[in-house]
């Protein structure tokens, strides 16, 4: 009789201990070297998954920063002052993302932050830079409460005026997802599936809103949620349901199971998803079961832009890892802003930088919200929300093993 | 078109791969009353010792035919031998100690596995491709692919041969006589030290099964793949009734269909909307558990050592 109350008590202390084995920390792998000895060195804070989930897109954000942040050393864009970089990994998990960004702003080197991949993360970061007075720019956020308020539907208000980003909304995402499934692909009857998280359940619940409005009609809806592998029961409602498209809300770890699994099943329908897909591990880990899948991404293909050739050959040259496809040039963009908004604030000190730290972040962040310059995905300007005012989307599709862009355009609300 | 047919063979396969991996909980436990948290992660190494045949020891194109039973196994062979390890350096020197030093120590292991994995296998540290069996036929108005007839096949042949060994051979008959009393089968001259490493051996080769198995059908692993299948896979063990061999099958059967079940028709109950889907799935699963632990304590089949101590 002990025993089987020792089975009870240790299944539950055990199932409580290792949901928390899940959240445990690791050591910083910032790069602490490069310091060159003479005049000042800033660092620029980087905050992205660098590991496990999301890693892929997370390493493309640290070293589009990194290439970034070279450039400046190389071309010396601001006198006397360089560069370094300090990559936090945030494991795609908001409690960690809120412990880096308490880590950033008590480092005295830190001018500003680009990150995180994930708006989730975002939001519990947003607070810390806000009363350190330090800028954050997010290179890959997407959800519209980051910085329009949570009734951004009705009332739109600025939450914190630290916060930008270089990425678009998902509500413009998700209606150029909607637009381009009902007058692109001629899909009418859609199945809407999201992770329940703070990106994939805003976005699937703009592109159903959307979806409908156009004329198309939502089959039905579900929810799974993120390290989920088997979705055999899922599949089978789909399959059920008559939909002739699958739109996902969420990343690629789930999305190139679900994909495989519904091919599998003799579903020949593709799923379309939003940015947080967009990376060369979907394709790998859904093999051909993700040919004709579709995403949209923010922006216009790096590999077309004319300016960021330099970029990837230098990503290229460098063996970097991860993949600088998705947001490795916003990354790069949001970096540059960071790097002239300190230019500007020594410029307007007679060329020597603010000698206080706090002084030197607050004009930074005004230096940020009058950013204008052409950067390597296009005009980098933000606007009265710190939005990005480049609201240019691309739809990709799956082309015999890599993503091919069908369609660039700009997002419009219907 | 009704679903109800498919719904069963989805959640009969899943619960299939969850008593798989259950035995290996439910023999260790049985015999040394040791719940092996690390066994998620014993059946995360085996999907990686197959995948490491498949890619960096079988020639480019061999046939799958070949391939699955070689892939079966290294997978058997590597899963076998950190199921041994662990039971030699990790629990043994802590056999006499109290109950929590091991659990302890298993949770540790459980975590030093994966972590071994993700930094030192190449491209562990996300989803790595594994070769799948997708080929499909359709059986009324059910769907299946190869993988699961494999799964299928493997659980049903895998039971029997256990059931077989553990009540005809003389080892088996051994493991039931430690089970029930260590102290005095070690007196009748069993030497229970190499029974607790064959049941360690069982729990292994199982998870190694399940591990390709698992392959083969979602097509690509990861190094987190056990903790969530280990976490349900001994749900599927304490269902059952943990200690039972015959339990840990049928309680990874229970699970997998319940799971399935409540993700499919929760939602179309009128009011229960909001309660349905795959997002809900584990919540019924926990749910079932808890019930089933309130009315029969000892789990389905109960427990077959529960009168000692």
């Amino acid at each position: 009789m002990r025993q089987r109350s020792l089975v009870i008590l240790t299944s539950v202390l055990t199932t409580g201990a290792l949901t928390l084995t899940a959240c445990g920390s690791r050591d910083d792998s910032g790069d602490k070297s490069g310091d060159s000895g003479s005049g000042t060195t800033l660092t620029i804070g980087v905050d992205a998954p660098l590991s496990g989930e999301n890693s892929t897109t997370g390493l493309g954000i640290q070293y589009g920063a990194q290439i970034a942040v070279d450039d400046a050393n190389k071309n010396n864009w601001v006198p006397g002052v360089k560069f370094k970089l300090k990559a936090l990994d945030d494991k795609a998990q908001p409690a960690t993302g809120q412990s880096n960004a308490t880590n950033l702003v008590g480092d005295k080197t830190v001018v500003g932050a680009v990150g995180p991949l994930n708006s989730g993360v975002a939001q519990t970061m947003q607070q810390v830079f806000a009363s350190a007075n330090m800028v954050q720019i997010s290179p890959a956020n997407t959800a519209p409460e980051l910085t329009q308020g949570k009734n951004w539907q009705t009332d739109k208000k600025r939450p914190f005026k630290t916060y930008f980003r270089t990425a678009t909304t998902d509500e413009l995402q998700g209606s150029f997802a909607a637009g381009y499934a009902y007058n692109g692909l001629k899909k009418k009857k859609a199945f809407v599936v999201d992770d329940k998280q703070t990106y994939g359940a805003g976005l699937a619940k703009i592109f159903n809103e959307q979806f409908k409005k156009l004329g198309g009609q939502v089959v039905a809806t579900d929810h799974v949620n993120t390290g989920d592998k088997d979705f055999g029961s899922l599949v089978t409602k789909i399959k059920n349901s008559g939909a002739d498209l699958l739109y996902y809300g969420g990343q690629y770890d789930e999305s190139a199971l679900i994909t495989k699994q519904l091919k599998d099943a003799g579903v020949k329908i593709p799923l379309f998803g939003g940015d947080g897909m967009y990376a060369s591990t979907y394709i790998e880990a859904a093999g051909k079961a993700s040919e004709g899948d579709l995403v949209t991404a923010i922006g216009v293909p790096a590999d077309t832009l004319p300016a960021a050739k330099q970029f990837i050959q230098t990503y290229k040259d460098k063996g970097y890892k991860g993949d600088y496809g998705a947001y490795g040039a916003y990354a790069y963009d949001a970096t540059t802003a960071i790097i002239k908004a300190v230019k500007a604030a020594a410029d307007a000190n007679g060329g020597k930088l603010p000698s206080d730290i706090n002084d030197l972040r607050t004009k930074v962040v005004d230096g940020v919200q009058k950013s204008d310059f052409e950067g390597l995905t296009g005009k980098i300007s933000f606007d009265q929300y710190g939005d990005t005012t480049n609201k240019q989307l691309t739809v990709y599709q799956v082309e015999k093993g890599a993503w091919k862009d069908v369609e660039t355009g700009t997002a419009d609300l219907q | 078109m009704n679903t109800l047919p498919q719904q069963l063979a989805n959640g009969l396969l899943l619960g299939s791969m969850y008593g798989l991996i259950a035995i290996g909980y439910t023999m260790v436990y049985g015999i040394v009353q040791l719940i092996n948290f690390a066994h998620g992660e014993i059946f995360m190494t085996g999907a990686f010792g197959a995948l490491t045949v498949y890619f960096y020891i079988l020639p480019d194109g061999t046939s799958m035919a070949l391939a699955v039973p070689l892939m079966l196994l290294g997978g058997a062979l590597v899963a076998i031998l950190i199921a041994v390890g662990a039971e030699r350096f990790a629990y043994r020197p802590l056999r006499g100690a109290p109950r929590l030093a091991p659990l302890i120590t298993a949770i540790g292991l459980s975590l030093a596995l994966q972590e071994v994995v993700r930094n030192f296998y190449p491209g562990a540290d996300r989803a790595r491709a594994f070769p799948g069996l997708d080929a499909t036929h359709d059986i009324g108005s059910i769907t299946i692919k190869d993988a699961d007839i494999f799964l299928i096949l493997a659980a049903v042949i895998c039971m029997a041969a256990l059931a077989f060994f553990v009540r005809r051979s003389r080892t088996g008959r051994a493991m039931q006589a430690t089970a029930q009393d260590p102290d005095t089968a070690q007196l009748m001259g069993i030497d229970t030290n190499r029974i607790i490493v064959i049941a360690f051996a069982i729990g292994g080769f199982f998870a190694a099964v399940a591990a390709v198995a698992y392959g083969l059908k979602y097509g690509n692993v990861d190094y987190r793949m056990g903790f969530l299948m280990g976490l349900k896979a001994f749900t599927a063990a304490v269902l059952g009734g943990i200690g039972n061999i015959y339990g840990a099958m049928l309680g990874g059967v229970v699970l997998g269909i319940a799971e399935t079940l409540a993700s499919a028709y929760i939602d179309e109950i009128p009011g229960m909307q909001q309660l349905g889907g795959q997002s809900w799935a584990n919540v019924w699963a926990f749910c079932l558990l808890i019930l089933v632990l309130l009315f029969r304590p000892q789990g389905l089949l109960g427990e077959r050592v529960a009168d000692r101590a």
